[in-house]
């Protein structure tokens, strides 16, 4: 009796701590709106767990990195012997490293996963274009932050890989050349750079990427989110308000999230304790051996997120005296998906319901993709060359064609509710 | 005392405080931007260097840094020297008229003695350093790869006197530095030879 009446004044208490929270700043109404009753679609599948575990993927970054800095020295000098000193000497110094350097591939693995769910389901389709420019945006900053990221362990393939990177700046008309010593601030990738690059890559773009987080988010709850069979639920309200195909976010998938993450975790720990550098494809092996500015690695090539842009770079040749198209290509490239929702024109936005005609691109694009990451890899020598601007123009074609193959392509109809089997 | 808002005042009003605001921002921007322009320290360090190449065996290469970047000084064999000019077809710029090069070394073997070539290490596509492959028929490059410059980045070939094949990723010749001879045994890079001497 004395045990129930304590834990029924504790829940008193807490209710009326949570009473005089919510008078001075709205807890309840948030937890409300996205979280308790925030109503998803009910036919989520295996797809729909890369948002959320992107999530947890960035907190842990931002926890890991926070760790890594009080160990780290971002000079020229200090640097490289400062990693292995976190690798060696600190106390579990090696775990918390292979979790950041491990974290920003499959960072990088899962954003894509979750932007490949939403070609699968139109999920950037009205009136989602904004919550898909605001992905993108995440995208782009995530590689910023890999990029300035890779050269802080300044070993000899950081410094190659900025060295290129940076140049694509200088390829620009007239301006080129002072806007990459204004990047650099020196006359080559030095301590100088090293420091800046520090400085955005623990900061700037972190603070960026968690606003544009939040920003995602905060315009996935006002629209609703989308469901494989790309409906939208709100047309469809019980006499509640809610949508009869909806159910809350907690429990339901929170509890489902959590179970993903399970998931992922065993993957992403045999990765870490197992494999780190994966054979050469998360950290490279260049990059066990100290920065020199004289000596350019055998085969250079950027960490794999990168490579089917990289392999487009390298499939423009120069001319007019300037390879400033290799660049506005490659740039291109991305600036290309963020009009995504404008250039697909198909009257159903689920995979499901779509037509031959798109199902066949979207398959060979993803092939195209592979292919070109894998080029990206390799000398640029033959056949790998040739590949590559068949990947290019491939990849470019999808795009830019796909307002008028998605227009003359045959659908189904969606349905009126989602297809939902009960377990 | 008039209840009446003035509205095209207070629109005036507006228009000219914001601008005054956004003028003052882009002015407090200057000093952040202009910090990451090389400090008094950095230009300091790329001073000129001297190059002993008494040592230097022909055909072999010195590999010397410069302001960071990579200088390559070749003592070209007279059969290196020689094959140059047979090479003119297969370049995309053989007399280095869109390449960057001090007014010196704007001639057939990009020189100011043909013995000795003073490069920078630099790709004109990305700024990688290219490798030396001096040996004809190198395993990799094909037998009939006349001796030259590789890059290991984008595969763009030059030749022994780092001018870029056609329908290569490089756009132009690899540059040459300002440089200088003090003596016979000494180069000097980073100075013009008219100031040298």
């Amino acid at each position: 009796m004395a045990k129930g009446a304590s834990s029924a004044a504790a829940g008193g208490t807490m209710k009326a701590l949570v009473a005089w929270i919510d008078e001075r700043f709205p807890l309840t109404q948030m937890w409300n709106e996205h979280i308790a009753q925030y109503y998803a679609p009910k036919n989520f599948n295996v797809w729909y767990y890369f948002g959320s575990l992107a999530l947890f993927v960035l907190v842990m970054q931002i926890v890991t990195g926070i760790f890594l800095t009080m160990n780290y020295k971002p000079s020229a000098a200090e640097a490289f012997a400062s990693v292995e000193y976190i690798m060696r000497d600190v106390e579990w110094g090696w775990l918390i490293r292979y979790l950041h350097s491990t974290g920003a591939s499959a960072f990088f693995l899962l954003v894509y996963l979750h932007m490949f769910r939403a070609m699968l389901y139109g999920s950037y389709r009205k009136p989602r274009e904004l919550l898909w420019i605001f992905g993108m945006l995440i995208y782009l900053c995530l590689m910023g932050e890999a990029f300035f990221g890779y050269l802080l362990p300044w070993g000899n393939m950081s410094y190659w890989g900025a060295q290129v990177i940076v140049s694509l700046f200088g390829t620009l008309p007239v301006i080129g050349s002072g806007l990459v010593e204004w990047i650099r601030g020196d006359f080559y990738i030095s301590d100088i750079t090293l420091n800046r690059f520090f400085a955005l890559h623990v900061i700037a773009l972190p603070l960026v990427l968690v606003f544009l987080v939040l920003a995602h988010i905060l315009a996935l709850h006002e629209v609703g989110s989308n469901n494989p069979d790309g409906i939208e639920i709100k047309d469809r309200k019980g006499s509640d308000g809610v949508p009869l195909d909806g159910i809350p976010f907690h429990p339901y998938y929170t509890v489902k999230d959590i179970m993903g993450l399970a998931f992922f975790l065993i993957l992403f720990c045999a990765v870490v304790f197992f494999a780190p550098s994966f054979g050469g494809l998360f950290l490279e092996a260049p990059n066990f051996e100290p920065a020199n500015p004289l000596q350019t690695p055998e085969h250079i090539a950027p960490i794999w997120y990168f490579t089917p842009f990289y392999a487009m770079l390298r499939a423009v040749p120069a001319f007019f005296g300037t390879q400033v198209w290799g660049v506005l290509v490659m740039g291109g490239a991305i600036v290309l998906l963020f009009f995504l929702p404008w250039l697909d024109r198909s009257p159903v936005k689920s995979i499901r319901y779509r037509g031959p005609i798109y199902k066949i691109a979207l398959a060979v694009f993803v092939v195209w993709f592979a292919v070109l990451g894998y080029c990206g890899f390799m000398p640029a020598v033959q056949p790998y060359k040739a590949l590559s601007v068949m990947g290019t123009v491939y990849y470019f074609a999808f795009l830019l064609l796909m307002p008028w193959y998605t227009s003359i392509d045959s659908h189904k109809p969606a349905p009126q509710r989602v297809t939902y089997h009960a377990h | 005392m008039s209840e009446k808002v003035d509205h095209g005042r207070r629109r005036l009003l507006t228009a000219a405080t914001t601008l005054t605001g956004a003028v003052g921002v882009a002015f407090a921007a200057v000093p952040f931007l202009a910090s990451w322009k090389p400090s008094a320290r950095a230009k300091a360090l790329g001073a000129p260097v001297e190059i002993d190449i008494s040592k230097l065996e022909p055909g072999a290469m010195l590999n010397v840094e410069w302001r960071g970047k990579p200088i390559y000084v070749v003592r070209r064999t007279s059969g290196m020297s020689e094959g140059l000019a047979k090479l003119d077809g297969l370049l995309a710029d053989p007399a280095s008229k869109a390449s960057d090069q001090p007014e010196y070394a704007q001639n057939s073997v990009r020189a100011i003695r043909q013995e000795f070539l003073v490069v920078l290490g630099v790709c004109t596509h990305l700024g990688c350093a290219p490798l030396g492959r001096f040996t004809r028929g190198d395993a990799e490059l094909g037998a009939d790869w006349p001796g030259g410059f590789y890059c290991p980045c984008h595969g763009s070939r030059f030749d022994l006197a780092g001018r870029v094949y056609r329908n290569m990723p490089a756009p132009t010749n690899l540059a040459i530095p300002p440089y200088a001879f003090l003596d016979d045994n000494h180069i000097l890079v980073g100075q013009d030879q008219s100031r040298a001497v």
